[in-house]
């Protein structure tokens, strides 16, 4: 004997459309959580070298990017690796006024913490990169990261020299 | 006589949603960044005599435009880099020509002996930042490795799987990341 009471009807019910709002909830909730907002337009290539021994950057608030590659746009800007700087390009000189803008926009205790994250193009020259480098320096931003993409444990074939 | 149609329980649905929801949390993989975390040092002041160090504690390691590697002088290869520069850190025969070590006490580790050796990384303006990752990453390998032995040792446990902040701290100052990198200058061919 059923608990419930069975309707007697012989018409096929609608299908119950109570638990739609349960999937849309769900769907909306995955793109929130898969969704990374983009703060800035890349304007250079950026494709990071491999490397085995990479560290996750934690914090990403107390992350700020420099990237270094081939302007997206060559027919506007050439071909040559250009510094890009927030939503812009941007020489070595004004890397020291970033740094200070950057620190600006943070609580006076975590100043001293900002990671610079170099984002660099693998096919760059190190010219740039050491140019960059030692404004970080000047600027007295001595936490750096390169960033890599964590690579399988075996050499890609082709590197060894 | 066929049974009538009953609604369908939509009871359970809830539970397949939050199903495919775990789903999807479980696989899909966040954008991490990762890199190689780097200290540069402190601009230089003009004035400052630069320290001496003994030449058994330098290995020199150079990075030409075309991409080639030289360690102390002689044309190397990336494949044994890492292992060549773990044995010249941990000096393991105690050889002459082969750094000197100190001993220090390290809250946690005892006595240590830490390796005086300093890799001197130098590159030329035209080496490729793939290559010098590439060296990078072999040269964090070896400390990397050093630090999993003495972690081994002292823990019983590899480094990286070390979650004690205070134990990891030890582990660090014991094997420091020795890199020293060259005023920029250029090596040419």
């Amino acid at each position: 004997m059923s608990r419930f009471k069975t309707s007697q009807s012989k018409e096929t019910p609608a299908i119950s459309t109570a638990s739609l709002p349960d999937i849309i909830f769900m769907l909306l909730f995955f793109f929130m959580v898969t969704t990374t907002m983009r703060e800035t337009t890349p304007l250079v290539q950026v494709k990071t070298p491999e490397a085995t021994e990479v560290q996750k950057l934690e914090k990403k608030s107390l992350v700020s990017y420099i990237n270094i590659g081939p302007p997206l746009n060559t027919n506007k800007y050439g071909t040559e690796s250009r510094i890009q700087l927030n939503d812009r390009f941007a020489n070595v000189a004004s890397i020291q006024e970033f740094v200070t803008a950057e620190r600006q926009a943070r609580d006076e205790s975590d100043r001293q913490k900002i990671t610079f994250s170099l984002k660099v193009d693998e096919d760059v020259r190190m010219g740039i990169v050491t140019d960059v480098k030692q404004e970080l320096r000047q600027a007295n931003a001595l936490k750096i990261n390169y960033s890599t993409r964590k690579a399988a444990d075996k050499k890609r074939s082709g590197n060894i020299y | 006589m066929a049974r009538p149609v009953r609604e369908i329980n939509a009871g359970s649905m809830a539970d397949i949603a939050f199903l495919l929801l775990i789903f999807f949390l479980v696989t899909t993989t966040m954008d991490v960044d990762t890199g190689i975390t780097r200290k540069l040092p402190p601009p230089l002041d003009p004035n400052a005599e630069p320290p001496k160090v003994k030449e058994r504690n330098i290995l020199k390691v150079l990075v030409n435009k075309n991409d080639r590697l030289m360690v102390d002088g002689k044309p190397a290869t990336l494949s044994n880099l890492a292992e060549r520069t773990k044995t010249f850190l941990t000096n393991p025969q105690n050889k002459e020509n082969m750094p000197e070590m100190r001993v220090e006490e390290i809250d946690y580790l005892g006595r240590v002996k830490i390796s005086k050796g300093i890799i001197s990384l130098k590159n030329d303006r035209g080496t490729s930042y793939d290559m010098y990752i590439q060296v990078q990453n072999e040269l964090t390998k070896a400390v990397n490795e050093m630090r999993n032995d003495l972690a081994q040792r002292k823990f019983g446990i590899k480094y990286d799987k070390l979650k004690n902040e205070e134990y990891r701290k030890a582990i660090q100052e014991a094997v420091p990341v020795p890199i020293s990198e060259a005023e920029p200058e250029d090596v040419g061919e």
